[in-house]
Order: C-alpha cells, then sequence, then structure tokens
C-alpha cells in the first residue's frame, strides 16, 4: 500500500463518516458541521486528484461562504429538533433499501465487482503532470476561452441570486421610520428656517 | 491500487448516502437541502475523477460551475426558508401544504 493509497481511503473513510453524520444527526447545526467536514476531506481528495484550484475554491466558497449562511440560517430559526425526528425510524427501512439498491447498482457499473469498462476503455491510468505544472493556469485558460459566454452567464447567475435573496428577505416594518432622501433634498430653506424681526431689549 | 473505480465508487456510496437523507429527514428542509449539496458533491467527485483520468480540464471547468449554481441555490433556498419560517414559523414539510400566499 503506498502513500496515495493510504491518504485515498483515510480521507474517504472520512467523507463517508461524515456523510452519515449529516443524514443521522439528531441536532441540523450537527449536521452542517459534519457536512464541512464532509467539504474539508473532498477537497484533500480533489488535491490528490490534481484539481488544486478547485479544492481550494471549495474550502474558501464552499466551507467559508455557504456552509456558514446554513450555519447562520439554522442557528436563527427555532427549530424543535424532537418533532423534526418524528418518522426517522419509520422510513429507515425504506431509505435503506433504496440507497442500497442505488449503490449496488452504480457500483456495478463503475466499480470493481461488474465488467472492467475502465481498462477496456484505457481510463485505468492518469497521467501525472509534473511539479511546475499550474492547474489554476491551465483551468483559467480554458475558462477565459472556450467558455467565456458560460461564464459570463454563471456571473448573471449570481447577480439574479443576490437579488433574489435580497428581495425575498428585506422586510419592511410598518412600525421603523425610514428617510425619504428624495422628499430631503427637495426642501428649500423657506420651508424649514423662519427669520422674526423683533426689536432689541434692554434687560431691566 | 486506487484508480478511477475507486473515485467513482466513493461518490457512489456519496450519493447513496445522500438518498437515503432525503428519505429519513423528509420534515426538515434544511438537512433536505444540505442532502442536495451532498449529491451535487458527489456529481462533482466524478467529475473532477474524468477530468484527471481523461487528462482534460473541460470536466473541472464544469465543477466551476456547478459549485457557481449550487451557491446561488443555496442561498435562494435559505432565503425562502427563512421567509417561511416568518410567516408560517415552522419548516415541516408536512405543515407546508397551503398554495394560498
Amino acid at each position: 500500500m503506498t502513500i496515495t493509497d493510504f491518504l485515498f481511503f483515510a480521507f474517504a473513510t472520512v467523507v463517508i463518516g461524515s456523510a452519515l453524520g449529516v443524514v443521522s444527526s439528531k441536532n441540523p447545526v450537527h449536521s452542517v458541521l459534519f457536512l464541512v467536514l464532509t467539504f474539508f476531506s473532498s477537497a484533500a481528495i480533489w488535491l490528490m486528484l490534481e484539481a488544486e484550484f478547485l479544492a481550494i475554491a471549495l474550502v474558501l466558497v464552499y466551507v467559508g461562504a455557504v456552509m456558514v449562511l446554513f450555519l447562520f440560517v439554522v442557528m436563527m430559526l427555532d427549530i424543535n429538533v424532537a418533532k423534526m425526528r418524528e418518522g426517522f425510524v419509520s422510513y429507515l427501512p425504506a431509505g435503506l433499501l433504496f440507497a442500497l439498491l442505488m449503490l449496488g447498482v452504480m457500483v456495478w457499473v463503475v466499480g470493481p465487482v461488474g465488467p472492467d469498462v475502465m481498462a477496456t476503455a484505457g481510463l485505468d491510468k492518469a497521467v501525472r503532470h509534473a511539479a511546475d505544472y499550474s492547474n489554476t493556469e491551465a483551468l483559467g485558460e480554458i475558462l477565459y476561452t472556450d467558455y467565456v459566454l458560460a461564464f459570463e452567464i454563471a456571473a448573471v447567475i449570481l447577480l439574479v441570486a443576490i437579488v433574489a435573496a435580497i428581495t425575498l428577505t428585506l422586510r419592511r416594518r410598518p412600525t421603523t421610520k425610514y428617510q425619504t432622501p428624495g422628499k430631503q433634498i427637495q426642501v428649500k430653506r423657506n420651508d424649514r428656517l423662519k427669520i422674526i424681526k423683533s426689536d432689541a431689549e434692554v434687560l431691566k | 491500487m486506487i484508480g478511477l473505480t475507486s473515485y467513482l465508487t466513493l461518490a457512489a456510496i456519496l450519493f447513496a448516502i445522500s438518498v437515503a437523507g432525503i428519505f429519513l429527514n423528509r420534515k426538515n428542509i434544511v438537512v433536505l437541502l444540505m442532502c442536495i449539496e451532498l449529491m451535487l458533491l458527489a456529481a462533482n467527485i466524478n467529475f473532477i475523477a474524468f477530468s484527471h483520468y481523461l487528462n482534460d480540464s473541460a470536466g473541472q471547468v464544469f465543477v466551476f460551475f456547478i459549485l457557481t449554481v449550487a451557491a446561488a441555490e443555496a442561498a435562494i433556498g435559505l432565503a425562502i426558508l427563512v421567509t417561511l419560517f416568518r410567516s408560517r414559523r415552522t419548516i415541516d414539510v408536512e405543515e407546508l401544504d397551503t398554495l394560498k400566499g
């Protein structure tokens, strides 16, 4: 067993174990934290597949932004944990059966037990790049040339998501007082200020 | 010796776990969203494994776009969840059965 084999099995065990933690935790906060662990160890597996840029993007963007968003929402909502767990046991047989069936079919197709399609397709060995190979550079070169339209559409999707998320959650309470900048800048001096002429008085 | 099949099997196991999670946690929308994230992660592992073994960077570009769309989906899904919780005080799927805004 080489060191890469050992690392793969170690990280794969963490991925599967923490994914089981996500689906079986009682508390949704624990689920989110298990999901963070899943993403971290998947990033390690992506590093072994020489996808360095995406591994870092997964940690920074996914764990750093999306998972923190999940954590905010889970902690903000007042969830009755016990009530949410109702039916967990009664759905367990159906869920396990379905998942195992699906897993069996998928492993039979791609895995080591079925016909060896990978060797016949020539997919059984990978090209290892040299130490000075930059994954980020290679990705950027095709992302900004061949896939530039898709890249721009992705930017628009993110913009739409920002606008949608803000409009959905923005709430105007009737009791809160707001300034109206349009009215504020229309104010003339005469609306606010009155100059009163008065004679000087001598205090006695 | 690990090869493409090891990575694909790992992704298949991850996908099966998240399918089971959707079955088991069908009351809690937050955990359902997290199971969808796990499914997307399994698909991404497949993409990256094939990209590595075919020596073609296009697979990684696809993962890039999947991550983008998944982030947008999570943001909008959680925003809908927050507004839903504000108006109904629950996120139980079985109690969300009216179609009237």
